[in-house]
């Protein structure tokens, strides 16, 4: 398990859990980010703001969530590489 | 309960839009109304609510535009505000406009309205991008799924607009067909057992009936508005329902080993993820989106920065090169107004009226409404940036910049527009989510260097800077502003607004290629706010200034001094007729500053001007600094009078020679530091105190930001006078 910040573009991840408040862990469900959801990494801003594909659409998540957001790798997709 | 009921002959019904953002709301409200459209807002809270007249046959739709929302969860005040209409007003029909090729996030918030009980229509907007994509959507099954009615539209071409129409007052006029409810979320045998006793318990009062899964669910998550709501419904239960709602609550959390709210969204996701197996289908293989390869270039750790610079040059650009024949031919047409005015009265005629007329209404109003081409043109660049959906890419490559001044990426837009105005850019900071970064935002937007302040680098940095430094100098004035509002936020995040910074989730939308309607439509949206505060505050304001600078009037004995010095000129033989005109506007002009000396404002220019002479500021240009209070660029107007120059704009020569032959480039550049960080105009205050709901907030910021331009202007100049 790490969190978010650590992963790399390409990377599929399945979020384990959120170290927030009821609210942020809420909000994230209602976004489709529970735990035990699988999203890609698209663009890794290590540490900054990354963009995830999760549930059919693409999300931002900024610089102080993605060190909230632990998760733990799947795998790596192909035909997405990048830096 | 559910009595039979007839259809209904009404022939006018209100029908509500809910939609997440980004999902094209806004081109089905312009489809469905048309020019038929009016901008309010909701009472008692600063969203805003747009309402239109749509037609179908011979029945009549009052559509009203909820706010885009991701969820009814009562997150941010456009959720509230949503939920409450809703659940107040109870529209005849809902259509919520879903965004068909991000189908599993946006039917969340359609579950939601299913469960809230309104009499729901689906329309599914950008059908045709779906087909684009390969995927098709089984629009019958989906339905029937669902358990509401499924309209396939393309909101921006007007397609599926009738047949929405028709399928909403088929909703409306069948109120039996709409009292029965759609599918309902099972939230399985662990979960579903416990909310259906908490329905029982609520079913139990009347009051609550109606919405009583609704209730029970936001119980469960401990909604805090619901809460009220049941109190005030049954307050004599509430206790005990509350109660049996924690327990429930307890138990869940206790099986599940996770919180509620987070149980509750998983199980509707899955409904909805079962609900797409089912009617969704992928023809062609998934590819990398269009969008997400043009990302991979403008969201690239190398490119991203540059590209981004590169575009907010382009954005300045046009503003300023475009603005300028329009900004001139603005200044033409107030000119010719006033002088238009001013020939009702005979030559030299001193009549208050005119004087109000001609100086105060339409040199106030005129010398802010000069800038109207250049903010109309911001806004239409910055209406391509939002509606390309580059603006959310913009709060991705800030956002690491943002994070380390304590706020995040949306912060940004508010930002950009400040440079345009600072009210409508206080008025952006509604999509940030939190009081402390709105705050925050707010506080420091005004250094933000904004369009009215321009005229005054303008007048100034030609009058003591060399050719070669001008534009270097501009640029330096506005980075201070940046740099400032950096430290600033810096700092009111340490310290008044201290906390962790808040999450930042945004969906990223397709980037999409914008109607002409919609960039008219959104730059005209805010242009409308600045040109309502032209004619209101300003208009006020600018009265005001005038009669503190036309009281008190000068003594007797001067004005007759001035005659004679005229009748003087008048008998001269020895010099021609030009020479007389000369010498007489001489006089004029003279008068004039005599006169102004003499005002109120004046006076208390006189009165401040001890506090500014550690700036290097003399009662002039504090006099021409407090009426730029009123609207910063009146500092350049004002100026013209107390240097007996006469009527003044920026590129006025005379005043620029008055100005080198009194004060230093030191000076000069001391000047325009004030200008930009003291004071934020009389409007900025106005539209803070209304946004913030409070002087409070207003007072601070008009306090903070004089007393911290004044101890900068003091250190600038002091230091500088040793150094140089």
């Amino acid at each position: 398990m790490m969190p978010l910040a650590m992963a790399r573009s390409g990377e599929t991840l399945e979020l384990v859990n959120v170290r927030g408040g009821l609210g942020l862990q809420h909000r994230l469900a209602e976004m489709g980010l529970g735990p035990g959801s699988r999203f890609v990494v698209e663009t890794s801003g290590r540490p900054g703001p990354f963009v995830i594909r999760v549930k059919g659409s693409r999300l931002i998540l900024g610089h102080g969530m993605v060190t909230k957001v632990f998760v733990r790798s799947i795998g790596k997709t192909n035909g997405d590489p990048q830096p | 309960m559910s009595r039979p009921v007839a259809p209904t002959t009404r022939k006018t019904f209100t029908v509500a839009l809910a939609g997440n953002p980004n999902s094209g709301k806004t081109t089905v409200f312009n489809a469905l109304t048309g020019a038929h459209q009016h901008v309010g807002n909701y009472p008692g809270v600063t969203v805003e609510k747009k309402e239109g007249i749509a037609r179908f046959q011979d029945t009549t739709f009052t559509v009203v535009d909820l706010p885009g929302t991701y969820s009814l969860m009562a997150y941010s005040i456009e959720e509230i505000v949503a939920r409450n209409f809703l659940i107040d007003e109870e529209p005849d029909a809902v259509v919520h406009i879903v965004d068909a090729s991000n189908l599993e996030r946006n039917l969340y918030l359609a579950v939601q309205l299913m469960e809230l009980g309104v009499p729901l229509v689906l329309a599914m907007n950008m059908s045709d991008v779906v087909r684009d994509k390969g995927v098709q959507i089984n629009y019958h099954k989906l339905a029937e799924l669902l358990g509401v009615p499924v309209v396939p539209t393309v909101g921006h071409k007007g397609r599926g607009i009738q047949e929405l129409l028709a399928t909403v007052a088929e909703v409306c006029r069948n109120p039996r067909a709409r009292k029965q409810p759609a599918r309902q979320v099972n939230y399985g045998y662990e979960i579903e057992p416990h909310v259906e006793q908490l329905v029982k318990v609520i079913t139990g009062h009347e009051a609550c009936a109606d919405r009583a899964r609704w209730y029970a669910l936001k119980l469960l998550e401990g909604d805090e508005e619901t809460a009220k709501r049941v109190q005030s419904l049954c307050p004599g239960d509430y206790e005990m329902i509350l109660q049996r709602a924690v327990q429930l609550r307890q138990h869940i959390e206790g099986i599940s080993g996770a919180s509620i709210g987070t149980v509750l969204a998983d199980g509707r996701y899955g409904f909805i993820v079962g609900a797409c197996a089912e009617a969704v289908s992928q023809t062609a293989e998934a590819r990398v989106s269009r969008s997400e390869r043009i990302d991979r270039m403008m969201l690239s750790r190398w490119l991203g920065l540059p590209i981004f610079a590169v575009l907010m040059y382009a954005v300045f650009q046009l503003t300023f090169a475009l603005g300028e024949p329009l900004m001139g031919g603005m200044e033409a047409v107030f000119e010719w107004l006033g002088g238009t005015i001013s020939s009702l009265w005979p030559e030299g005629s001193d009549s208050l009226l005119k004087s109000l007329l001609v100086d105060g209404m339409i040199g106030g109003v005129g010398g802010v409404l000069v800038f109207l081409p250049n903010i109309m043109l911001l806004f239409l660049a910055i209406a391509f940036l939002e509606d390309t959906g580059y603006m959310a890419r913009a709060a991705f490559l800030m956002d690491r910049l943002m994070h380390k001044i304590g706020l995040h990426g949306k912060s940004f837009i508010p930002m950009l527009i400040g440079f345009g105005c600072t009210v409508p850019a206080v008025m952006a900071t509604r999509t940030l989510e939190t009081r402390r970064d709105r705050l925050t935002t707010i506080l420091v937007l005004p250094l933000m260097s904004c369009g009215a302040r321009l005229p005054i680098y303008m007048l100034i940095i030609p009058a003591f800077f060399p050719q070669a430094w001008q534009a270097p100098m501009l640029w330096t004035i506005y980075i201070i502003g940046i740099v400032l509002a950096v430290v600033l936020a810096k700092l009111l995040r340490a310290t008044l607004f201290k906390g962790e910074s808040v999450p930042f989730v945004m969906e990223l939308p397709p980037y999409r290629m914008p109607t002409l309607r919609g960039l008219l439509l959104h730059m005209w949206e805010r242009s409308w706010l600045f040109l309502r505060k032209a004619g209101t505050i300003i208009l006020g304001i600018a009265i005001v200034m005038w009669a503190l600078s036309v009281w008190p009037k000068p003594g007797a004995k001067q004005v007759e001094q001035f005659e004679q010095q005229r009748d003087a000129v008048k008998a001269r033989a020895d010099i021609g007729p030009e020479e007389k005109v000369g010498l007489l506007g001489e006089i004029n002009n003279a008068a004039a500053e005599a006169e102004l000396e003499h005002s109120v404002i004046g006076r208390i220019g006189k009165g401040v001007a001890p506090v500014l002479r550690p700036l290097g500021f003399d009662w002039k240009t504090s006099t021409a600094m407090l009426g730029a209070f009123a609207a910063k660029e009146v500092f350049v107007a004002q100026l013209g009078i107390v240097y007996a120059v006469g009527e003044a704009d920026e590129a006025s020569e005379t005043l620029r020679e008055q100005l080198q032959a009194n004060y230093t480039p030191l000076q000069g550049f001391c000047i325009m530091l004030f200008c930009l960080v003291s004071m934020p105009c009389m409007a900025t205050v106005a539209v803070t105190k209304r946004e913030t709901g409070s002087w409070k907030w207003a007072l601070f910021q008009l306090g903070g930001l004089t007393l911290l331009a004044w101890a900068l202007t003091a250190v600038v100049y002091q230091i500088g006078r040793l150094v140089i």
